[in-house]
């Protein structure tokens, strides 16, 4: 076994290799740019390596500089990863030049695997299902019927030269097939100048299931059942689970074998994933093989016990696996969901800063991690099971330079449900504060029907967000359950102000039991008895729920137990009540005694205060940046220019998505209070 | 005997209904609630004692005779808010829109002088068209016999103005004297000379919400502490900053039970100060990690914004936070910010609140604009009065103290009882590159020496060891320990006695 390794990576995967590194007693050693000097992974390795500028390009990509890297810590081995240096055939190649292993598969196999013709010629050879279709050229409409009905309908006629759509149809019959050759065509020479079409199957409610796959250097390899990530944004993967939900034993099987097959044929080693597209009847076809560990690698050892860390340095040092197929059991449910710095409300636009807060759930080991004792977390009773893989810590800095990725957030339960429940409950756990975050868009696909259902297709969250994020309405009888907790916790607030010292004796404002607690525009009249346990918060329908809670006025997250059941609230003060975060749903809360309602209502609706059209200059200074044009369509908190004052570079941002009518200033250009920058096009 | 008893509710009711029904209508269509409404949710419920309930004016001219409602436009009295002592009065719009007449003053004067008497904070509603025209220079009288009991109150008991409609003329100088001013957005005006009379002047067309409302006052006069959305919101606020005053200039910063661990350690503070020194970090988030379960008052907010100021508890006890804000202008110190500290620290200083500064200053704002308009006066005044102070004062220096501005942001040097500073403070007379500038003047040709020069600057200038050397720091602490180590110096100095000389008063420079 290794002494040492290095991680050439960062982020939440360094600190991941680290963990497991550690537990296994081997030194460790990190690498950073400048902007990670101060990293959570550089805090946790025994030894860092700084390897130059952000960049990444310049740092982490560079391969020489990483080489020289390894070479300087005497490292046995390297982990890449994944992204950066992780599927380039070249690094484990000049790795192996220096006597180095390189904890991933061999470069050949990361060299079939990263052509996606190669990949698909080889996959098929391997006898694994591709999506049927038809490469060549199509002479004309006939031939484009013979082969849609080879195929099975319903097939996609495409461009050879296309993109972005145009050139593209759908056909469920030979009709449709003439009609869409003819306009695709047509479509493809005006567009392309290229009128070369190709027809190929259309994949129906589209599924992305995923199969892991762990060989060794000794000819023996084994898949690890299947994560879906279905639930994804723009490409991008937002939640993970396995297994899916949509796998029978057969499905699994067969693919979990095709997956095996196609690795054996590329003499693959170390772990990997070949990925699938299911369509709604599971028929599934081979996409392409990612040859390194992926970012949701956790949801698989959750429910396998299997660090698959682990496995790939006893793979690298010339381990046999110590298992085989029939040992591996998937027991319960994993799901992962990934927190990114964006801001779901504005159209999920990335953010960067400072995270002025950053208190994750407590780690919870559960299940078949717990029982393989791979999780060195301590052991918790209750059924599910919480892991946060992060890289990131309060204080720190999201930057510019790397993926927005703040942590990935990880339930295990005994079936989908309990870990979905137990997702949503702690992400209404997570607090973090200070950058945009999709923390309440994972909470509202938690608790989204469809998902809940598992009738999940890559294309749910365009199907079902059509318009963007606007956040979640809770039920009426879970706002019902907050305005109790408010109710409760409010008058906690207004007892305590009552103890303030230089009171005229015996003369004591008295806390009223009536209160009315205002949600939107929703309101409820509660009368409140409390005892030293809690407080009964009664309805005018008189139903009453039982509020207990340790919490304590300017806590910022209140555990309740409302009614019998739990309920976790994000809490900030606001005049007259609180603004609630949970379940994705961010409220403002009032709760007001009968009299301050009666006269709230008094008062007059205000419209959101017109703001202006203009970008005025805030401070008096000089325009270092300008970083948008006329004419551009701006979101809200996009960057707009940089002022330099007193030496302080100062970005304003857009207050709101506009396009860019006029600028009035130029980099360079001196400019005083209010000086008008630039000017918007009315509302787009 | 039921009869006299019936009389008396009838009258009261009379009173209570003030201008009648009609004009409360007119009032609430506007999106105010009536004098007495206000008073309902400014004070606890049923803690309101009224006085002069049946007082009347005395006019007799312009047929004035005729309509002498109770109460005069204006309901005064005391009552309490979370049972501490505050006296209060609430003029009363639908009454002769509010105009203050010799009894409308008179009624204001009495609360006035029982307020200072007992030792009780006095909050005015201000709610009226100006004067009583009809009164003459009676009314005229009525203003300065309550601008003298605002002056003569000033430094005794906390006076706190709520200006929650129209607040015009000579009115406006009873609100400017007090402790705080805030207002109403859109409901809410404050003029010395009305739209019109500026037009006729001036020539200068401008509305009234442009000329006084609560944006120009909150941002670009600085006259108002305060705005907010509406009648309810703005009570339900005032409760919450009458919670952080003292009773009087007699009694000490109120308490309350606290859910806050003073040892609270922030790892996160440690981080707050970027590496690269020309960026800007907010120092509300040092402010809001420092105090009692991050509640903080701010005063201000929207005024000269380089400098932060406002009230937050240490231990459950009132403390008064400045501090300079790197977000806005670098947090440099200019006439507004100056004037605007200035007279926080006195307020402080007045009512024995101690006065915690956080210090992050490049120093004063260059530039003919500061000059002309009297930076060294200005200035002037905010370092007057962290010297007069004798309240406990801890200083916490986080990155920049650079000049003049080290030595006015509450100094070692004006009495200040704990100075800390954060690792990343630079204490120096300038920046490196401007000190390098004038020390080596001979080899500004050289850019290579020059460099050398400024490194060797920064490294013998840019920490606070040198000023700790001298003990000008008492100690430099971890960042992350900041409120643990305030708390502890704020406890400490609970029993400090400092005077200063007698004088008739003194001439800060105003």
């Amino acid at each position: 076994m290794f002494d040492k390794i290095l991680i050439a990576n960062r982020g939440e995967i360094a600190c991941r290799v680290i963990k497991t590194a550690r537990r296994m007693g081997i030194a460790t050693v990190a690498v950073c740019s400048d902007a990670d000097r101060n990293a959570l992974h550089v805090k946790m390795a025994d030894e860092v390596i700084p390897i130059g500028p952000p960049p990444a390009a310049q740092s982490y990509i560079a391969m020489d500089r990483i080489l020289a890297a390894v070479r300087e810590s005497g490292a046995g081995a390297v982990h890449p990863g994944y992204g950066f240096l992780s599927e380039n055939p070249a690094f484990p190649e000049a790795l192996a030049e220096m006597g180095v292993a390189f904890i991933g598969p061999p470069k050949d196999a990361i060299g079939a695997m990263g052509d996606k013709i190669t990949s698909k010629k080889l996959a098929a050879a391997a006898g694994v299902s591709t999506v049927p279709g038809c490469m060549g050229v199509i002479a004309d409409a006939d031939e484009a019927v013979k082969i849609a009905r080879e195929i099975g309908y319903p097939v996609m006629i495409k461009a050879s030269a296309g993109g972005g759509g145009k050139g593209m149809r759908i056909a469920w019959n030979d009709d449709e097939v003439r009609e869409g050759f003819r306009s695709s065509k047509n479509e493809a020479e005006a567009s392309f100048g290229d009128d070369r079409i190709f027809i190929e199957k259309f994949i129906t409610q589209p599924r992305h299931i995923e199969i892991q796959v762990l060989a060794d250097s000794h000819g023996n390899c084994i898949y690890l059942g299947e994560r879906e990530c279905s639930i994804q944004r723009r490409n991008q993967k937002v939640i993970e689970e396995a297994p899916s939900p949509f796998l029978d034993e057969t499905t699994r099987k067969a693919m979990g074998e095709q997956a095996v097959a196609l690795a054996r044929a590329v003499n693959y080693e170390s772990a990997g994933t070949v990925e699938f597209i299911v369509d709604g009847e599971r028929n599934f076809y081979f996409l392409e093989m990612n040859t390194r560990l992926q970012v949701e690698h956790p949801v698989t050892e959750l429910i396998t016990g299997i660090d698959l860390v682990e496995q790939m340095i006893r793979v690298a040092a010339g381990e046999k696996l110590a298992f085989s197929q029939s040992d591996v059991k998937l027991s319960g449910w994993a799901i992962e969901s990934r927190l990114y710095a964006e801001d779901p409300y504005r159209n999920f636009l990335p953010s960067i800063g400072r995270l002025t807060r950053y208190r994750p759930p407590a780690p919870r080991a559960a299940g078949p991690m717990l029982e393989s004792g791979n999780w060195p977390d301590e052991a918790a009773p209750g059924a599910t099971g919480v892991r946060n893989d992060t890289g990131v810590y309060e204080g720190g800095e999201i930057s510019m330079y790397y993926d927005p990725m703040i942590a990935k957030l990880c339930t295990w339960g005994a079936d989908r449900a309990a870990a979905r429940l137990a997702m949503a409950d702690a992400l209404d756990e997570f607090e973090l504060e200070g950058i945009g975050h999709n923390l309440p868009f994972l909470s509202a696909v938690m608790m989204h029907p469809r998902f809940a259902g598992g009738n999940i297709t890559t294309a749910f969250i365009d199907e079902e967000y059509p318009e963007g994020f606007r956040g979640v309405d809770l039920p009426g009888d879970q706002l019902r359950r907050v305005a109790a907790a408010a109710a409760a916790m409010y008058r906690v607030t207004e007892i305590r102000r009552t103890r303030i010292s230089g009171r005229m004796d015996n003369h004591e404002r008295r806390v009223g039991s009536e209160w009315v607690v205002r949600i939107g525009d929703r309101e409820w009249p509660v009368t409140i008895s409390a005892d030293p346990a809690g407080s009964d918060v009664c309805f005018e329908d008189d139903e009453c729920l039982r509020v207990e809670s340790d919490w304590l006025p300017g806590q910022s997250l209140a555990r309740l137990s409302v009614g019998g059941g739990a309920l976790t609230l994000k809490v900030d003060k606001l005049p007259g009540g609180f603004r609630l975060r949970l379940r994705g749903a961010d409220m403002r809360v009032q709760v007001l005694t009968p009299r301050q309602a009666k006269l709230a209502c008094l008062m007059p609706e205000k419209q959101p205060p017109d703001t202006s059209r203009l970008l005025l200059c805030p401070m008096p200074g000089l325009m270092v940046g300008l970083a948008v044009e006329v004419g551009d369509t701006v979101e809200e908190g996009q960057a707009l220019c940089t002022i330099e004052a007193m030496k302080m570079e100062n970005i304003l941002r857009a207050e709101r998505r506009a396009v860019v009518a006029r600028i009035n200033a130029a980099p360079g250009q001196s400019l005083a209070v209010d000086d008008v920058i630039m000017e918007f096009e009315q509302d787009v | 005997m039921q009869e006299i008893l019936d009389e008396l509710e009838r009258r009261r009711a009379a009173a209570r209904m003030g201008g009648g029904a009609r004009r409360i209508e007119v009032q609430h269509a506007r999106g105010k609630l009536t004098a007495r409404e206000r008073l309902d949710l400014l004070l606890d419920e049923g803690s309101f004692e009224e006085f002069d309930m049946f007082v009347a004016h005395r006019c007799i001219d312009f047929g004035m005779e005729k309509d002498r409602p109770a109460g005069d436009g204006v309901v005064t009295g005391w009552g309490t808010i979370n049972g501490r002592q505050v006296y209060v009065f609430s003029q009363d719009f639908t009454v002769f829109g509010g105009s203050l007449s010799e009894t409308h003053a008179q009624k204001i004067c009495k609360i006035m002088d029982m307020a200072m008497q007992n030792g009780a904070p006095v909050i005015g509603i201000n709610d009226s068209g100006g004067a009583r025209i009809q009164e003459g220079v009676a009314s005229l009288a009525g203003y300065a016999e309550v601008f003298q009991r605002n002056i003569m109150a000033s430094g005794v008991v906390p006076q706190i103005s709520l200006v929650m409609g129209p607040c015009a003329g000579g009115a406006v100088y009873s609100p400017a004297i007090t402790d705080f001013i805030f207002m109403v957005k859109d409901t809410s005006y404050m003029f010395v000379t009305g739209p019109d009379v500026v037009k006729t002047v001036t020539n200068e067309e401008v509305s009234a919400e442009e000329l006084g409302g609560a944006g120009t006052h909150t941002k670009k006069s600085g006259v108002a502490d305060g705005a907010f959305e509406n009648d309810i919101e703005a009570l339900l606020e005032i409760r919450r900053l009458f919670d952080f005053l003292p009773l009087s200039n007699r009694s000490r910063v109120p308490q309350r039970p606290f859910f806050d661990d003073p040892e609270r350690i922030e790892p996160a503070l440690n981080t707050l100060v970027p590496d690269n020194p020309n960026q800007p970090y907010d120092m509300k988030e040092l402010i809001l990690k420092v105090a009692d379960e991050g509640d903080f008052f701010e005063i201000q907010a929207e005024f000269a914004r380089n400098i932060v100021i406002g009230f937050i508890r240490l231990e459950g006890r009132t403390v008064g936070v400045v501090a300079n804000q790197p977000m806005v202008l670098a947090g440099v110190l200019d006439i507004d910010s100056s004037r605007k500290a200035a007279r926080f620290v006195r307020f402080c200083d007045a009512f024995d609140i101690p006065v915690l500064t956080f210090v992050d200053v490049p120093g004063f704002l260059p530039g003919t604009a500061q000059e002309y308009g009297g930076v060294i006066r200005h200035g002037a005044k905010l370092l007057f009065a962290y010297g007069e102070a004798t309240v406990p004062k801890v200083t916490v220096i986080t990155r920049k103290a650079y000049g003049g501005a080290y030595d006015v942001m509450a100094s070692k040097h004006l009495r200040g009882d704990f100075n800390y500073a954060w690792p990343t403070a630079e204490i120096a007379v300038m920046g490196a590159k401007g000190a390098v500038e004038i020390l080596y003047r001979k080899e500004l040709g050289d850019a290579d020496r020059i460099a050398a020069r400024t490194a060797e600057y920064e490294k013998r200038f840019a920490n606070p060891f040198v000023a700790a050397e001298k003990g000008f720091i008492d100690e430099v602490i971890m960042p992350g320990s900041t409120r643990k180590r305030v708390c502890r110096a704020f406890a400490s100095l609970r029993g400090k006695q400092l005077q200063n000389p007698w004088k008739k008063h003194d001439n800060i420079p105003l």
